[in-house]
């Protein structure tokens, strides 16, 4: 589909800025491991501390990345589905915002001004720069939100009868999320903690902040897989050859993530002292509900792609597997997709253990939680993003890619590169290794007193799997970098692969609208979360004034 | 009418949601695996100390502050029951103790505690595992359980 100039320049700076932040992003993941294993012991290397680092890395791989991406895609889909362009105005007023905005909060951290990693967890106190500029990259987030409700209104005023696309639901769904979830953290930053940082009100309620960060930091995960789920529903079963086994299951899997993906955030909180034991046991609950939309993908995918196999001539009860295009370059986006869903199994298994309420206590802030998120976020989220960049970069600037078997094998040695690393945070966890912690001064550091032998094979299987991740980074950014320079070759286009449903699909009203989920989202959010403020609101009766991480004497104002 | 798979698929996911969810009751009923309790917040809860109740029976009041936790050493007889009370003075800390399931949040202005029975002797550690500034790594304290007694 032709794409007009003003779109297409902006798309490609939305996939472009991201991806140029993420090779220091990447660069900081690989420092991490060898910090923690304690091959170097040093607070920090190149000018760069360690705590530092891991703000970088998580701001821009979990923040910054996966933003500007949802936001770049989601233009793409809705243009593609309802053909129609986003308001010119507003698309350009968003991305300036977010690139804006990216570059404040990027100035913060690299000064050394905000060395919160990217919970920011008060009263740990950042640079005001730097939540002024997460705020900007959210709200230029929105824009786009309130412009694609006005094009689906008017696509279903013209097509009344037809059923909204899959890929537009997941769309809507995943920033109406977005939205509901953005609005807590953007009260917490904007009317707690700028104030705060900047001196104008002297103390705030910490568990407050806390809370409030929590009914965003869980949906956010799913504002990161949304667009991978997109992509397995519409995208993945053409890929393969095949066709979608059943587009309704789709349309039930996000409306359940619809309802369900915001009042679960206190099951990050069970450690946490103010927020009563009902809270905690029912959000528990709901969160094992969240998980049956991922059961419901794991069964139509996999028998999309057992379809698909099938129509290649497959046999037998599992061999079929072996006919899926694995390693084809002309379709590289499969091997993206399928590399995301088997690293998928893992992380979807981790976070239920994270979730099981007391089981929380073995592993709860200890490494497995960044063994159990690499599976995820880094798993079927950043290799869809990483697919689907290089796939739209191609289409928007008409470039063939470069070193395309490179971009065809980065997935497969990412994905043993996971395994390996993940697989020893988590047993590191389960043995007490902390996460977000400078291990090579201390605790892996053989001449220091603190010193534990009991985690050097873990840390050591860390290091092993982060170097191989690295490279894969690398290799990708040869390609995607290696695109960009080449000369245009072909017409601008967007053109997504598109789905076939397998059977034949009547339209059902209840899966095509959003009123009904949108009332029940409302109501279940006010029943799990009201009585978790209130608790914390009650509980807490000591505020606290601002501290900088380099200064255990709070900041007074002058 | 559903697909015979897709119903199946179904079923089979239900099924083993309700499986977990039972096994957490099970958990919390039968082994006594809980989460922290939810105590209002008041000032004694600042003082660090151990108190001891009866012969089997100790409680010991954490205070957490950048980089330190105090007590930063504590002894107990092997076979204690011990409530353990975490809260910070400055920024939010983490809590883990080595080997025993105890994982707590030290926050401003919130107090989190929990229950443990110490039946080996040992060296226990306790981690800070929230990044807490600059000398986070640094962060340790220590239970020592069946110290001779003096």
């Amino acid at each position: 589909m032709q794409v007009s100039r003003s779109l297409r320049t902006i798309l490609l700076i939305e996939l472009f800025v991201p991806i140029l932040l993420l090779t220091i992003g990447i660069y900081h993941g690989l420092m991490q491991v060898i910090y923690r294993s304690g091959v170097i012991q040093r607070t920090s290397v190149a000018g760069l501390d360690y705590y530092q680092g891991l703000t970088l890395h998580g701001v821009i791989n979990a923040i910054v990345l996966t933003t500007f991406f949802a936001v770049a895609f989601g233009h793409a889909t809705m243009f593609f589905y309802t053909k129609r362009e986003p308001n010119r105005t507003a698309t350009f007023l968003s991305m300036l915002l977010m690139v804006a905005g990216t570059g404040l909060a990027a100035a913060a951290i690299l000064a050394g001004k905000a060395s919160v990693l990217y919970t920011f967890y008060p009263p740990l106190k950042a640079h005001p720069a730097f939540y002024i500029g997460t705020a900007m990259l959210i709200i230029g987030s929105w824009i786009p939100y309130l412009d694609w409700i006005g094009m689906y209104l008017r696509w279903k005023k013209e097509n009344p009868n037809e059923s909204t696309p899959v890929a537009v639901i997941g769309t809507l769904v995943n920033f109406t999320i977005w939205f509901v979830c953005t609005l807590a953290v953007a009260y917490e930053v904007l009317v707690m903690l700028v104030p705060w940082s900047l001196g104008w009100v002297q103390e705030i309620n910490i568990m407050l902040a806390r809370t409030l960060f929590w009914f965003f930091g869980h949906a956010l995960v799913y504002f990161w897989l949304l667009p991978s789920y997109i992509m397995f529903y519409t995208m993945l079963p053409k890929l393969a050859g095949g066709k979608l086994y059943s587009g309704n299951a789709g349309r039930i899997a996000f409306f359940i993530f619809l309802i369900l993906s915001i009042p679960i955030g206190v099951h990050h909180q069970f450690g946490d002292p103010s927020i009563g034991r009902g809270v905690k046991i029912t959000q528990s609950i709901l969160t094992f509900g969240v998980a049956i939309p991922s059961f419901i993908t794991a069964f139509t995918i996999a028998a999309s792609l057992e379809y698909a196999a099938r129509l290649r001539g497959a046999k037998g009860l599992w061999s079929w597997i072996w006919k899926l295009p694995f390693f084809r370059k002309d379709v590289f986006l499969f091997g993206y997709l399928i590399n995301g869903l088997i690293l998928f199994i893992f992380g979807g298994l981790t976070g239920l253990v994270n979730a099981s309420y007391s089981l929380n206590n073995v592993v709860h802030n200890t490494s497995f939680i960044p063994g159990h998120f690499h599976l995820t976020v880094g798993g079927p989220v950043f290799l869809a993003i990483l697919g689907m960049s290089i796939y739209m970069l191609s289409q928007l600037s008409g470039k063939r890619i470069f070193a395309p078997v490179l971009n065809t094998i980065v997935p497969y040695l990412w994905t043993v590169g996971v395994l390996i690393f993940s697989a020893g945070l988590m047993y590191g966890g389960l043995i007490g290794e902390p996460r977000r912690t400078n291990m090579g001064l201390t605790y892996l550091n053989p001449s220091s007193e603190q010193f534990n032998p009991y985690w050097v094979v873990s840390s050591m299987l860390g290091l092993a799997g982060g170097g191989i991740m690295f490279t894969a980074g690398l290799l990708y950014f040869i390609s995607f970098f290696g695109t960009c320079l080449r000369r245009r070759s072909a017409e601008p286009v967007i053109d997504l692969p598109v789905s076939e449903t397998l059977h034949e699909e009547r339209r059902v009203p209840l899966l095509d609208s959003f009123r009904p989920w949108l009332a029940i989202m409302g109501l279940i959010i006010f029943l799990t979360y009201a009585p978790a403020i209130s608790d914390a609101l009650n509980n807490t009766n000591r505020k606290a004034p601002p501290y900088k991480p380099t200064d255990p004497v709070p900041v007074v104002r002058k | 009418m559903l697909d015979r798979y897709e119903r199946n698929v179904i079923i089979t996911a239900l099924t083993v949601s309700a499986l977990f969810i039972f096994s957490i009751f099970y958990a919390l009923g039968a082994k006594r695996q809980d989460v922290t309790e939810c105590l209002p917040y008041n000032k004694t809860y600042e003082t660090a100390r151990v108190e001891q109740i009866d012969g089997r029976t100790y409680q010991i009041f954490y205070v957490a502050r950048m980089w330190n936790f105090e007590p930063a050493i504590s002894y107990i007889p092997v076979g204690s029951e011990v409530d353990l009370f975490v809260t910070s003075l400055d920024v939010v800390h983490g809590f883990n103790v080595f080997d025993k399931n105890v994982n707590l949040m030290a926050v401003p202005g919130g107090v989190s505690k929990t229950t443990v029975k110490f039946t080996e002797p040992g060296v226990y550690k306790i981690v800070c595992h929230e990044f807490c500034g600059t000398g986070h790594q640094n962060m340790e304290a220590e239970i020592i359980v069946n110290y001779p007694r003096k």
